[in-house]
């Protein structure tokens, strides 16, 4: 269970992170993620086991460990006094890098995060999507081996998500290790390689995202809604239909391999429901399905 | 919250980054809040002169003219002054070692950011204390220069305070690192200057000899740093011999320095490895 080359969460179970791949780790809140995360970083030393990164000992090696990673933690902390270049310049001293290399890499850095127009100004007014991208930039600076991304596109909006999962794409082709927790399952399918699902300190999956819906779910949903009260009394008929029938308050869901020919079949059954939407299956379905419905504070 | 874990992480396909460590790892530290004070010290060296002018002139000369006699011979102002750059240096070091390291831990999270870096604990603290004394020094440099011009220093030997308020720096602002680092307010940090900072700096010899206090305060003020850097700071910029042994004053400091040394160190460690 401690073996080498092995990841183990709360419970003991293991996964392994390979070089130059992209890595996520889902789960709801209070799962373990950001625990995990800051292990990895080295920061928190593990209570017990073994901890492997880039092949050394994170209890003995933390320094060096951490000259070659890159960490975008979940809130920003960024200098809100300094400029966006300070920001940049200040902290790749810190990982040795000579004043006038740091200079180069933080001109390099604002052009790949586009806020080239931004250098000069302070951090406080930038927007949240230009804080998060300064943020990972800032994690780039020392050219790291492992990027570890807690949440990076949380609280974002859609056009600064887009633009963020397009450079770490980008980080991805250039071979750099990533390693994200995140909640939002288009996230994972977009960027990860393979992921775990967390859930109460558990792992209860592993895969890549399309063998984890292969396993946990089928190819197509068809969620259906009733023009009535409770969905309950059509749950029945349905029976049998697909692989699984879910209920909930206002609608059913229907996971079947074609949803077309289930949707065919619901008509021939005589229901009529209001709202019928097919679509494909998802990694939220797989993660619904693993971690529950139920609200995790 | 984790129990048994083993974690593997194994580095990019691509050509081996960086791993070099910076030399010094403390003076990158020390150089980022460098890089903050180039936007702030305008304002701060413009008090800076205009506190010790303003002292001079209020209690050196505004109250030293009705001191007749001087204390034991000497010019109320000429005697005063060495207490003055003693209790500033104390006031400076105590100042830049509260609200800043508490805001470094809660508000801005400086602390945090850098111990993601190849930084050590140690390598945080001492930059960020190396700091508050170099804010010292530049306090303490102006003052000098202004009381100088005064013609309150009466021997050369004035130089010699300039370290010695380093070390009084260190002996205050480390212990109070400690505690910054441990409060879980910032209402906390206030009561630091109304029951350390202000009783130190109207009892431990700056305005008026400790002899003049009744035994039990007199030996309450022997025991605080502040005193201690009085009577050095006195002597060397009257040119006399200070009333206990030099070396017993500065080994004091240290030992003050060494244990708020030890103290911040395992505060820091409490927050920042978790």
């Amino acid at each position: 269970m401690k073996r080498f080359g092995d990841f183990t969460a709360v419970d003991g179970i293991d996964v392994e992170v390979r070089s130059g791949e992209a890595f996520g780790f889902l789960g709801p809140n209070g799962a373990g993620k950001s625990s995990t995360m800051r292990m990895v970083g080295c920061i928190s030393p593990p209570s017990g086991g073994e901890l492997r990164i880039l092949d050394l000992d994170p209890v003995r090696d933390g320094p060096v460990i951490r000259a070659r990673l890159g960490v975008c933690p979940q809130l920003d902390n960024l200098d809100p006094e300094l400029t966006v270049r300070e920001n940049l310049t200040v902290y790749a001293r810190y990982f040795g890098i000579s004043r006038r290399a740091a200079r180069e890499r933080a001109a390099e850095l604002l052009d790949f995060v586009q806020l080239t127009e931004r250098a000069d100004s302070k951090v406080e007014p930038l927007s949240g999507g230009m804080k998060r991208r300064l943020t990972i930039a800032r994690a780039l600076v020392n050219e790291p081996e492992i990027v570890l991304l807690d949440e990076p596109t949380t609280g974002l909006d859609p056009q600064a998500r887009h633009l963020v999962w397009e450079r770490l794409f980008r980080l991805k082709q250039q071979g750099v290790t990533l390693v994200l927790t995140t909640h939002y399952m288009d996230e994972a399918e977009q960027l990860c390689d393979r992921l775990v699902v967390m859930d109460g300190g558990r792992i209860v999956a592993e895969g890549s995202p399309r063998a984890l819906i292969e396993r946990h779910s089928t190819r197509e949903v068809v969620e259906l809604r009733f023009a009535a009260e409770s969905q309950e009394p059509f749950a029945g008929k349905l029976d049998g239909l697909g692989e699984r029938v879910e209920v909930l308050p206002d609608r059913i869901l229907l996971y079947v391999a074609d949803g077309d020919a289930a949707v065919a079949e619901v008509a021939t059954l005589g229901l009529n429901p209001a709202n019928v939407l097919v679509r494909r299956s998802g990694l939220e379905d797989v993660f619904l399905h693993l971690t529950g419905r139920t609200l995790v504070d | 919250m984790a129990g048994v874990v083993g974690v593997s992480v194994a580095g990019s396909a691509r050509e081996q980054g960086r791993t070099a460590l910076p030399r010094v790892p403390a003076l990158a530290v020390f150089n980022y809040f460098l890089v903050g004070y180039r936007r702030t010290w305008r304002a701060g060296v413009f008090s800076s002169f205009l506190l010790p002018v303003l002292t001079v002139l209020g209690f050196g000369l505004g109250v030293g003219a009705y001191i007749d006699q001087g204390v034991g011979g000497v010019r109320y102002l000429d005697w005063l002054v060495p207490g003055l750059i003693a209790s500033t240096a104390l006031q400076v070091a105590i100042g830049d070692s509260t609200w800043p390291v508490f805001s470094n831990f809660q508000w801005i999270k400086t602390y945090f950011a850098q111990s993601a870096a190849p930084l050590r604990v140690a390598d945080i603290l001492a930059g960020h204390l190396a700091f508050v004394m170099f804010r010292v020094l530049g306090t303490i440099a102006a003052f000098l220069l202004v009381t100088g011009l005064f013609g309150a220093l009466r021997s050369p030997w004035a130089l010699a305070t300039l370290p010695v308020v380093t070390l009084l720096g260190l002996a205050v602002a480390a212990p109070t690192f400690a505690y910054a680092a441990s409060v879980s307010s910032d209402s906390w940090l206030a009561m630091l200057f109304r029951f350390a900072v202000i009783p130190m700096t109207l009892f431990a010899g700056v305005f008026f000899p400790v002899e003049s206090l009744p035994d039990a305060l007199r030996w309450l003020a022997y025991a605080t740093p502040l005193w201690h850097a009085v009577d050095v700071c006195r002597a060397a910029t009257l040119g006399v011999a200070p009333q206990w042994s030099i070396v017993g004053h500065l080994l004091y400091l240290a030992a003050w320095a060494l244990a708020g040394w030890l103290l911040a160190l395992r505060a820091f460690r409490r927050r920042l490895v978790v």
